[in-house]
């Protein structure tokens, strides 16, 4: 499968303010820090969360947890598609009472967001789960929509999106890539 | 996914293979140590245990397995069945095809049966103990066992002590640490040893105080009375003598190295009881991480195993 950029949509600097911004909203709709957690979808979105965590503490000095969310056993086509590579879920606090954002790179037909729910509950009974993507890129399958979106991206069905993080790629860099997209969970 | 479609044998598996297993096994062992531990993953699928052979615990960890995954699992043992009634194992495999069921776990008395199984359905099958030939997914819990407490597998030696001739344990694990890159010492009264033991790649020991120094694992076999043919030994007592684990051999060994038994353990013959209970001594760790290994091969086996019709 091919990379290759057909057009950027958002650079270092937009990845960087697209998360100062997700973590003043994130802190505006939960009133401070109180009873806040990042759970991050791995890969991207784990890394991602800590860096809202980090901001978060720039921000307002305050110390969220973060967590990692590996959702392989709970996605619906398990029996057509099977997860390379599965991770480790990492809940290092009850989440119970919380307020928990979960937190992707991209939100495309929200079957992911729908795994990721299911398996959260299975830890606990979070006070209320929020949604943080990166990209907005539409083309939704299940009624799910994000709460904070660093940006809404119109794409055709065929196109790719991407999200490139240092932390896994050297660099940061949010683009639509060349190649169908192969369907996804 | 898997290279094989079935699990019958450490030949079926690749090195690759056994990794992936061991390194999906991780991540079941989290779910398990949760307050659910139930995950939807194989919703709506069927996993019958066949088996034909007493069995508590490989059955009952086989049928946790399938549980926590949220497949539904159903029980044919010897007495249940049909089997009793003279049905033949084909006529077995034909009625459980016909119920389209997605995957079948046997244990059988013959060496064998799993693979005619496996010829005759649809869905993969993974051996549960076949005769004395081969147990995979003890040997791959074994595994998991040791990397989990010795952190690698590459370069352990291994020791496997006891009814090596007789055991489908010692069949699977043999191969199994050398694909991984471990190295079996096998210990034993020539008596309890395969005629041409050296065939099977491994060290062989009659010696057990000789070689304990260099172990970093004991793997104690189980003295299988059903099984043995005559009298391979003078007496229990003089087995327990010269090949039996006790606080004196365990002090002989490496501070690290750790005893395992694949159970159910004939206490006073194998494995003495301040042994078997001791701290070093991994018995309930290996059956903790049988349900983990079995949640893998299923998961593996299963998973992604309509993509061909998919894609």
């Amino acid at each position: 499968m091919e990379n290759r950029t057909k057009a950027v949509v958002m650079d270092a600097t937009a990845v960087d303010r697209a998360i100062t911004r997700i973590a003043h909203e994130v802190l505006e709709s939960n009133k401070g820090a109180d009873g806040l957690a990042f759970v991050g979808i791995v890969t991207r979105g784990a890394h991602l969360a800590q860096r809202l965590a980090d901001r978060v503490l720039e921000i307002e000095g305050a110390k969220v947890p973060v967590g990692t969310l590996d959702i392989s056993f709970y996605r619906d086509d398990v029996s057509t598609r099977l997860n390379p590579e599965v991770h480790r879920t990492d809940l290092p606090f009850g989440i119970s009472g919380m307020c928990v954002v979960l937190v992707d790179d991209v939100l495309f037909t929200g079957r992911t967001i729908r795994a990721a729910m299911d398996a959260l509950m299975d830890y606990g009974r979070p006070s209320c789960v929020r949604l943080a993507v990166l990209v907005d890129r539409g083309h939704r399958e299940l009624p799910i929509r994000a709460d904070f979106v660093g940006k809404n991206v119109p794409t055709s069905g065929r196109e790719r999106v991407r999200v490139h993080l240092t932390e896994t790629d050297g660099e940061d860099v949010a683009f639509i890539a060349e190649g169908e997209e192969v369907p996804a969970c | 996914m898997l290279s094989s479609r079935h699990i019958l044998g450490m030949d079926d598996l690749s090195t690759e293979d056994i990794n992936r297993i061991l390194e999906t096994a991780e991540s079941f062992a989290a779910v398990n140590e949760r307050r659910i531990k139930k995950l939807p993953t194989l919703r709506g699928l069927t996993i019958v245990n066949l088996f034909l052979e007493p069995s508590t615990r490989t059955r009952t960890s086989f049928e946790i397995a399938a549980k926590r995954l949220s497949a539904d699992g159903i029980n044919f043992t010897a007495s249940a069945s049909a089997t009793v009634k003279g049905e033949s194992l084909r006529d077995t495999a034909a009625t459980l095809a016909a119920m389209s069921c997605d995957l079948v776990i046997i244990r059988h008395k013959y060496a064998g049966a799993p693979r005619i199984l496996s010829e005759m359905m649809d869905c993969p099958v993974v051996n549960g103990g076949d005769g004395m030939h081969e147990h995979p997914t003890q040997a791959l819990l074994d595994l998991f066992t040791m990397k989990q407490r010795l952190g690698h597998l590459e370069g352990l030696r291994v020791g496997i002590v006891g009814d090596i001739a007789h055991s489908r344990v010692a069949g699977s694990l043999i191969p199994a640490l050398l694909k991984v890159g471990a190295v079996p010492v096998v210990i034993a009264p020539p008596t309890l040893l395969p005629s041409r033991p050296d065939v099977m790649g491994a060290e062989v020991s009659w010696d057990l105080d000789e070689v304990l120094p260099t172990l970093d694992v004991a793997y104690m076999l189980r003295i299988q009375m059903e099984r043995a043919e005559g009298m391979p030994f003078p007496s229990l007592r003089e087995y327990a003598r010269f090949y039996g684990m006790n606080s004196t051999r365990l002090a002989a060994m490496k501070p690290t190295a750790i005893v395992m038994h694949p159970g159910p353990m004939n206490r006073g013959v194998e494995i003495s009881a301040d042994v078997a209970d001791c701290e070093r001594s991994l018995v309930l760790e290996q059956v903790e991480s049988g349900v983990a290994v079995r949640m893998a091969v299923m998961y593996l086996l299963l998973g992604g195993a309509d993509s061909g019709a998919a894609a």
